[in-house]
Order: structure tokens, then C-alpha cells, then sequence
């Protein structure tokens, strides 16, 4: 089997999200805000392929996209844009703020550095064919579901989300 | 080129993180506040993979669970925006100042 996980398509797809990324957070119109981020989403999904993970790399698009596809249309709703180009883009305490992600870079960064030492050197062969049923496995088998009771918990989490989600919308309680 | 390891996904993954808190601390718009927010979740799910690929699935299914959770806080944040833009017909973030005094 001929590796697909070659240096360039990692470089590219690692490009596409960080500058996609950085395109988000610069833009003054939501709606650009909002396309930028599903390519960077879409580029992380494709980072998900080269790391044999093609589960999430099918819900990263299916879930994140949609979910962001959604929040799309609330900015269409409720954002006046002919504001937006009028006000302010920055809060006040944004240098502050720059100062303080600055300083996290140095600790985030620098601990990686320092500790890719100490990170495994083998590389286990995660079987790429039966990837979904590996981890239906997981979550429902007999004697290898280990996440079966933190699945059920999510599911009554997103229950209350859904509830608390509707209730705050509602016009009068 | 040299070969591609386990940390390079991580700092990737740390980029990614450090640019959705940029984006948190300095915009105003609570629109975007969320987006970066969403990238944040799903740098943190980056990293779980790459651990993935040397510890074995376990990651992927904790990934799972964050894009899980990241649904849920997306429906609750924009039913926290909605009731916010009905009481204040506005979507700046340091305009939330009711708990202020």
C-alpha cells in the first residue's frame, strides 16, 4: 500500500485551514466570516483522512458544516451588515488580548517543541477498512464498549441543549 | 522533505486553537465569537486524532464526544443570541453588560 499521507498534502491542507482560519477572524461581514470557516473546517477534514480517521472526517464535514450552515443563516437574520462597516470591528481591550494569546503561544507551542521527545516513536497501524466498525465497537460492543455509558450521557446532553435551546427562544415562558 | 510525524499535527492543531482565542478576546461581533469558538472545538479534535494515530481509536471516539458537545453548545448559544438580540436589538459583545454595575 502506497502512503497516501504525503509531506505536500499536508502542508497544503495544514496551509488551507490556518490561513482560512486567520481570514475568519479578520473579516468584518459575517458571512465571509462564515465561509471561511467551512473551508477550514473542510481542511481539517481532510487532515482527518491523512491521519486514517475517515469516520470523523465524514462527521467533521456532515456535523460542523451543517451545524455551521445553520449559524449562516441566523447571521443573514439578525445582523444589520451596512452597521458593520461603520462601527467598530475591535474591542477595547484587544491589545490586552493579544498580549495574553501571545504569551499562551509561547507555553502552547514551546511545551510541544520541548516534549516531542517524549512522544512515542512507533506508529500503530490503525486499520483503515473497518475503521467505523472499530468504533461501533467501542461504543456499543458486548465486551469492548467501554463508551457505551458516556454515550448515553451525551445523548440526554443533547436533550438538555435541545430543551434549554428552545426555551431561550421562546418569546414568554 | 522530511517526514510528516505526530507534531506537526499538534502544532497545527495549537495554531488553530491560538487563532479561535484571538478571535474570542478581540472581536466584537458575537457572531464571530462563536465561529471561533467552533474552530477552537475543532482544533482540540485535531489534536485527539493525531494522539489517535500512537495510542490507538480511543481518541477518535473522545472526538466524537466533542463534536457532540460542540453541537449542543452551538444550540444553546444561539438561543442565549436570540434571547440577548430581543432584549437589546443588538450583537456586540461588550454591550452585554446587564450583570455590570
Amino acid at each position: 500500500m502506497t502512503a497516501v499521507a504525503t509531506p505536500f498534502f499536508f502542508y497544503f491542507l495544514s496551509a488551507i485551514a490556518v490561513i482560512s482560519a486567520l481570514v475568519m477572524i479578520t473579516k468584518v461581514n459575517p458571512v465571509h466570516s462564515a465561509l471561511a470557516l467551512i473551508v477550514s473546517l473542510l481542511a481539517c477534514a481532510g487532515l482527518y483522512l491523512m491521519l486514517y480517521a475517515p469516520f470523523m472526517a465524514a462527521v467533521q464535514i456532515v456535523l460542523y458544516a451543517g451545524g455551521i450552515l445553520v449559524m449562516f443563516l441566523f447571521v443573514m437574520m439578525l445582523v444589520n451588515i451596512d452597521d458593520l462597516y461603520v462601527e467598530k470591528m475591535l474591542n477595547k481591550q484587544w491589545i490586552v488580548g493579544l498580549v495574553a494569546t501571545a504569551m499562551l503561544a509561547v507555553l502552547i507551542l514551546g511545551g510541544l517543541f520541548r516534549g516531542a521527545k517524549t512522544l512515542p516513536q512507533h506508529i500503530v497501524n490503525l486499520p483503515e477498512q473497518n475503521n467505523v466498525q472499530q468504533i461501533g465497537l467501542l461504543l456499543y460492543g458486548r465486551d469492548t464498549g467501554y463508551y457505551m455509558f458516556p454515550f448515553e450521557i451525551a445523548s440526554i446532553l443533547l436533550l438538555v441543549a435541545v430543551v434549554g435551546a428552545v426555551v431561550m427562544a421562546k418569546r414568554r415562558v | 522533505m522530511f517526514e510528516i510525524g505526530t507534531l506537526h499535527y499538534l502544532v497545527v492543531g495549537g495554531v488553530l486553537f491560538l487563532i479561535g482565542m484571538v478571535g474570542v478576546i478581540t472581536r466584537r461581533n458575537v457572531v464571530i465569537i462563536f465561529m471561533s469558538i467552533e474552530l477552537m472545538l475543532s482544533s482540540v479534535n485535531l489534536n485527539l486524532v493525531a494522539f489517535s494515530r500512537l495510542y490507538g481509536l480511543h481518541g477518535q471516539v473522545f472526538a466524537l464526544f466533542i463534536a457532540a458537545d460542540a453541537a449542543a453548545e452551538a444550540a444553546v448559544g444561539l438561543g442565549i443570541l436570540i434571547a440577548f438580540f430581543r432584549n437589546r436589538a443588538t450583537v456586540n459583545m461588550d454591550e452585554v453588560d446587564l450583570l455590570k454595575w
